[in-house]
């Protein structure tokens, strides 16, 4: 039972300090979570609070493996909308 | 006017790209409006005294890298050289090296007076990092002048901490006062362990944007409010909100317009919301400015900008640069205290000879706008082809007034690599509408044509002459040539 932060993490820090269990720490090329001290928050608060405070779409997963924060959920970019956007610049 | 010439000859460079001129909008210089006890507060402060920002420069260190919400104009994910948005940086500094810089800084540029810490996310949203800078330079530099920028959410708890460091400027971005408002401009917030988004959200931003700014005016911390004009969405409502927040004591407001492209890969960016023109942005802010202090020579500058306002000086001071230098501050800041001194006998002097001459024009003359390419010293000494930006003055029979500051190449100096690639010549007389006239040292053949065909008249005949008389001459000629009836105002539309 752990999440996991993945590569498109921007290292901006905001999960480290509301993890209740201290399990976020600083590393190269981006902030990891210890599998360990993760608790998922059960018990602490009904939302794992790095997952809440984490701006980046994708960049926090399940024990699942699956996205917390899909596309367009934070952002509220629709996904085909950024992509259009995405794929005209690269055209350009 | 003459500029003093401060310092030592390594250490002092003209500041090219800001806007250094010696007198832009001494007519209408906003702190002098404003009671003593705060005029001495800010009076040496860039962002704060437009006066003051021809001569002072300012810094800030990107030590705050998490943000509590989000905005639709930001996006977390970028660091481009390229770019110079506020939440852009390119290093992120610890407080250690953060006081290590601004020292380096102080030492190396006297006239900076001001250590701001503005993100890149939010600087209450990181009160270990941020107050911990504040503790140490406060100790080790105590003659810069310390604030902060702040979104607001986590305000109303960090007041106290902020009193204790004699933090006495903070700016608070406000952007609505209704929440249905506020829906459209944040999507999130994170508050109280939850994610809350949509008009909720907005609420709990708004009433703790509020309640911030009352507790900062009650301890006597001087409060200037920023808001980001956004077309269609907040630009009526930002008179209601320059309305409010004056009446609850900021004393200043800053409304700046909106940064969005889609290469930014933010929510206005990629939905195509468009920023507001340059009409539209004065026009707000003079609506607004009947009913305060309304500031107009803001730059929008990075999270990590060093340097006089406009310019960016943080390519000297990067982290292995600093590391190389041997910085003796007590010996600093005698230097330091005799340009400030010396800056001070100038503004003096300037403020002594601070009559606005009379038109010589009929009390009906319609206003005319015209832009001044200067590269400092408050005279017309830039060529057209030159000039990174343009100062806008406004002549009417009341007198000429600085009205604000347009890009030549706006927010980004990118290549065809980087976004849309448009002519800069085009660039530059796009950012020039509504303008009639156009003041510089020289100008060549092709720009000149463009310029004509765009409905500007460009004009060399002033070069070296102080930027207020110039314009005024001009507008005494173009009323003398009957271009100015009442009745014309076929170049304004």
């Amino acid at each position: 039972m752990s999440l996991s932060i993945i590569e498109s993490c921007v290292n901006c820090w905001a999960c480290m300090p509301v993890c209740p269990s201290d399990a976020i720490y600083e590393a190269a090329p981006h902030f990891k979570i210890d599998a360990a001290k993760c608790t998922e928050c059960d018990g602490d608060f009904a939302q794992p609070q790095c997952a809440s405070i984490c701006p980046i779409e994708g960049a926090i997963l399940n024990s699942l493996g699956e996205e917390i924060n899909p596309p367009g959920s934070l952002t509220g970019i629709p996904p085909e909308k950024m992509e259009a956007a995405m794929a005209e610049i690269q055209a350009r | 006017m003459e500029l003093t010439v401060l310092g030592n000859d390594s250490v002092e460079k003209p500041a090219e790209g800001g806007c250094s001129a010696g007198s832009c909008g001494s007519t209408d210089d906003q702190v002098n409006h404003l009671p003593d006890h705060i005029r001495e507060k800010v009076e040496n402060h860039p962002c704060y005294s437009e006066k003051a920002h021809h001569y002072f420069a300012r810094m800030h260190v990107a030590v705050a890298p998490a943000c509590n919400i989000q905005c639709h104009y930001c996006n977390r994910k970028y660091d481009c050289a390229n770019e110079s948005r506020p939440g852009v940086v390119s290093e992120l500094l610890t407080p250690t090296q953060a006081v290590k810089k601004t020292m380096a800084v102080a030492a190396n540029i006297p006239q900076m007076t001001v250590l701001g810490i503005a993100g890149p996310g939010d600087p209450l949203a990181n009160p270990e990092r941020t107050f911990e800078t504040f503790r140490e330079l406060s100790e080790k530099a105590p003659d810069i002048k310390l604030c902060v920028s702040t979104n607001g959410l986590a305000l109303p708890d960090a007041v106290e901490e902020l009193a204790k460091h004699n933090i006495d400027h903070v700016t608070i971005t406000i952007n609505c006062v209704d929440p249905e408002v506020g829906a459209k401009i944040y999507p999130w917030i994170f508050w109280n362990n939850r994610r809350i988004k949509g008009v909720k959200a907005a609420k709990i931003l708004i009433e703790q944007q509020q309640k911030g700014l009352e507790m900062l005016v009650e301890r006597g911390i001087l409060v200037k409010v920023n808001s980001v004009l956004i077309p269609g969405v907040n630009d009526e409502h930002l008179k209601e909100v320059s309305r409010i927040v004056k009446e609850k004591g900021a004393f200043l407001h800053n409304v700046m317009p909106l940064i969005a492209e889609a290469e930014h890969g933010t929510f206005y960016g990629v939905m195509g919301q468009r920023g507001p023109s340059n009409e539209e942005l004065s026009e707000l802010q003079d609506a607004c400015a009947g009913d305060m202090n309304m500031m107009r020579h803001c730059r929008q500058c990075r999270a990590d900008a060093v340097g006089m306002l406009g310019e960016d000086r943080g390519e000297e001071f990067t982290l292995d640069k600093i590391e190389t230098m041997e910085i003796d501050y007590e010996e600093a800041m005698v230097k330091r205290a005799k340009v400030h001194a010396e800056i001070a006998k100038t503004l003096a002097a300037d403020d002594s000879d601070e009559s606005a001459p009379a038109m010589a024009v009929a009390p009906e003359t319609r206003p005319v706008l015209m832009a001044v390419a200067t590269s400092g010293s408050g005279v017309i000494n830039q060529h057209f082809g030159h000039a990174k930006e343009f100062l806008i003055y406004e002549a009417s029979p009341e007198g000429v007034r600085f009205i604000g500051h347009r890009k030549a190449d706006q927010y980004c100096i990118g290549d065809d690599t980087c976004g849309e690639k448009e002519s800069s010549l085009t660039t530059t007389i796009r950012t020039l509408q509504g303008c009639e006239t156009v003041l510089c040292s020289k100008i060549g053949y092709e720009p000149w044509d463009q310029l004509e065909a765009a409905g500007i008249q460009p004009n060399g005949e002033h070069a070296m002459e102080p930027i207020e008389e110039a314009v005024a001459a001009v507008y005494v000629e173009m009323a003398e040539s009957g271009k100015l009836e009442a009745s014309n105002e076929a170049a304004a539309a």
